[in-house]
């Protein structure tokens, strides 16, 4: 598996500095080489032979489902690169401003012949600090690029006040609580925290609990349950408590849930199945460490909208605690429903 | 991952084993000489004797290849377009004015060659001036129809028959999808496509009757028509599929018939030109020629573990050439 060539996807809002970051991995002296599929071609000042510009061609999936879309253009490109797979490490792929990042994130499930030699290592989306909030009030996408993210950089720090910076991070948090956020000013980050992330390596993400935000009032075994259905979402509200205020953004939200006895995989293969095809439009990303009955090998997915891709990772360790996790990220997600979904799952 | 086969019939021994420097993406016959195209930059040139020497024509990838009688053509992602002789010989046949990758290359009738950069097919024909077409989308796939100067041309939600040397306006032949390959029948009645989705589409040309061909587990990524046309072998799952074009209804309400199941799926066929026999690469490496009739299989290479890329025959169908992503490739003497 380590021999897939590391897929990084850079998404953001236009202005927020992405060409700033991708112009330093480009010329930052770091030992690795970068092929790079960009959309604004003439942004990029580097002179690099595998630079390559990209029209962004959302193909829908002939399959009667319209969430299930592919960046055609990634798929004609990777498979061409590929044919020069000694000159270099990983890919970066930048997306336009307005870019919904599912159909890049679904072209490595959905066609075989990326996903065998590619990997999605993370999804990085840069955010402009001064714009962000109301970006997240008008356009849609700046929200779905930061439900969609493994790392954020809140990116220049300098235009607002301290204040409101802790204010915009728990914003994001509010959206999606899994992914690192970081505060920049000019993309000045250490490339390491950006790059060859593994972030799609499940554990990382699982080991964060979202519950440490929302203070000591809250239930901790499952993350929003019992303060969320009541509320009236009109206006965005927060609970003081845990140094960090709380949003609640008022319609993606994430849910985190967690079973401490093993579960029947011929209880939750239909279940999960039927669940993201009934809800897939609005459950942007999901992912889950399973411990099935009689299986001593851990069993890991993820998924993008209707897409679910998952194996047995490695055998349960010695003293591991073999619990079954999963998040969903999404829009209005029927929290009660899947929570007790999941627990019909058990052996 | 191996595959047995029990004791069927061999060619092994009459194979004269090849080492290519890089992944083999295509393989093509000038005469009896095998031309392996390597992924990046050069051809292997493989003579009858089984000589072998590595001619470099482009400045990066080899995105397309494709061969008439006397010329190996293909196209980079240096933008260029190259015609390599049996010689060696190469010279530029064209290039793209913004060094966009050719994507697609086609051979056609008298000479005729077509490539595609982004949305842009362009046909050159000594018949013909250069002409140019600009596809919805980006192009998908090209291929010259068996008669006459008449280019399909796949790309998003469909595919567009032009005759680039007539003024009449293209022709779109629509089914919602992303097509990417393109063939037409060797009797020009039909046109498939391959699909995004592991599935094949055509269309019956004569009235522009809609043909889904689908159950693969896998997209389709090589097809060839068998000799006379009858069928049309297909890649995609862990056997050779066989779509029946007979009849005047191609394959409409029909079973497509499977022979040839592997442990590693198809991925690369190739139709011997003379008789219904299928010489099928599987992803484990496994290469094996299967006659259509009865579904017996001769072993042409045991598996490598690396899958095979190419597959192709010389026009009398004595000498068949296989590559694979690992660079091991060979030529299989049957004469």
């Amino acid at each position: 598996m380590s021999d897939k060539i590391p897929v990084t996807v850079l998404t953001g809002y236009l202005g927020a500095g992405k060409t700033t970051l991708l112009n330093r991995i480009l010329s930052e002296p770091h030992g690795k080489r970068y092929a790079v599929i960009v959309n604004e071609f003439g942004d990029i000042g580097i002179d690099n032979e595998l630079v390559v510009g990209a029209e962004e061609e959302i193909f829908e999936m002939n399959n009667g489902c319209i969430c299930c879309t592919v960046r055609g253009d990634l798929v004609r490109i990777i498979d061409g690169l590929m044919r020069r797979k000694g000159r270099f490490d990983a890919i970066i792929v930048e997306t336009t401003g307005l870019a919904d990042p599912a159909p890049v994130a679904q072209t490595f499930f959905m066609d075989a012949n990326i996903g065998r030699r590619a990997k999605l290592d993370a999804v990085v989306t840069v955010t402009d600090a001064k714009w962000l909030q109301a970006r997240l009030k008008d356009a849609p996408e700046a929200k779905n690029q930061i439900a969609f993210a493994d790392v954020i950089l809140l990116n220049k720090t300098d235009l607002v006040a301290t204040d409101e910076l802790s204010e915009l991070e728990a914003r994001i948090r509010g959206i999606n609580p899994y992914a690192k956020v970081h505060q920049t000013t000019r993309c000045d980050i250490p490339l390491s925290e950006v790059l060859a992330r593994n972030a799609f390596d499940l554990d990382r993400i699982m080991e964060i609990e979202p519950d440490f935000l929302t203070g000591p009032d809250h239930d901790h075994e499952h993350t929003h349950d019992g303060h969320d259905h009541a509320h009236d979402h009109n206006d965005d509200h927060h609970h003081p408590g845990g140094g960090l205020k709380h949003y609640h953004d008022e319609e993606m939200q994430s849910l985190s849930l967690k079973l401490a006895a093993p579960l029947d995989p011929d209880k939750f293969f239909p279940w999960v199945q039927d669940l993201v095809q009934k809800e897939g439009p609005n459950i942007l990303r999901c992912k889950g460490i399973l411990s099935f009955k009689d299986d001593d090998e851990r069993f890991v997915f993820q998924g993008v909208h209707m897409i679910l891709d998952g194996d047995h990772q490695r055998p349960w360790q010695e003293g591991e605690n073999r619990e079954s996790r999963i998040v969903f990220i999404g829009r209005n997600l029927p929290q009660e429903r899947i929570k007790a979904g999941f627990e019909s799952c058990l052996a | 991952m191996t595959d047995s086969r029990g004791n069927i019939a061999s060619l092994v021994e009459r194979t004269a084993l090849v080492s290519a420097a890089g992944t083999v993406v295509a393989a093509h016959f000038l005469g009896d000489t095998a031309i392996l195209v390597l992924g990046e930059e050069a051809l292997v040139l493989v003579s009858p004797d089984g000589q072998s020497r590595q001619v470099r024509i482009h400045g990066g990838a080899i995105l397309a290849s494709a061969a008439d009688a006397n010329r190996i053509i293909t196209g980079g992602d240096d933008g260029r377009i190259v015609a390599t002789a049996l010689d060696g010989a190469s010279a530029e046949l064209g290039s793209d004015s913004k060094r966009r990758w050719i994507d697609h290359v086609a051979t056609g009738p008298r000479q005729s060659v077509a490539w595609s950069a982004g949305r842009q097919a362009t046909v050159r024909s000594p018949i013909s001036e250069e002409r140019v077409f600009e596809a919805p989308s980006t192009v998908g796939g090209l291929a010259f129809a068996p008669k006459g100067l008449r280019l399909a041309i796949a790309h998003y939600n469909g595919a567009t028959l032009w005759f680039p040397g007539a003024q009449a306006a293209p022709e779109t032949l629509a089914w919602k999808g992303s097509h990417l390959g393109v063939a037409f029948s060797p009797d020009g009645r039909f046109l498939v496509t391959t699909m995004q989705e592991p599935a094949l589409h055509g269309w019956r040309l004569s009235d522009g009757q809609n043909l889904r061909m689908s159950g693969y587990g896998a997209r389709v990524r090589s097809l060839d028509w068998s000799a006379g046309g009858k069928w049309l072998a297909t890649s995609g799952a862990p056997q050779l599929v066989l779509w029946p074009f007979a009849s005047k209804d191609g394959p409409m309400g029909k079973m497509p018939r499977m022979c040839a199941p592997a442990q590693a799926p198809a991925e690369t066929v190739a139709c011997h030109p003379k008789q219904e026999v299928v010489a099928v690469g599987y992803g484990d490496g496994l290469v094996l020629l299967v006659r259509i009739d009865d579904g017996a299989e001769i072993l042409a290479r045991e598996p490598s573990g690396a899958p095979v890329t190419a597959l192709a025959w010389n026009s009398q169908g004595t000498r068949l050439a296989f590559g694979g992503e690992d660079g091991g490739a060979g030529i299989v003497n049957l004469g």
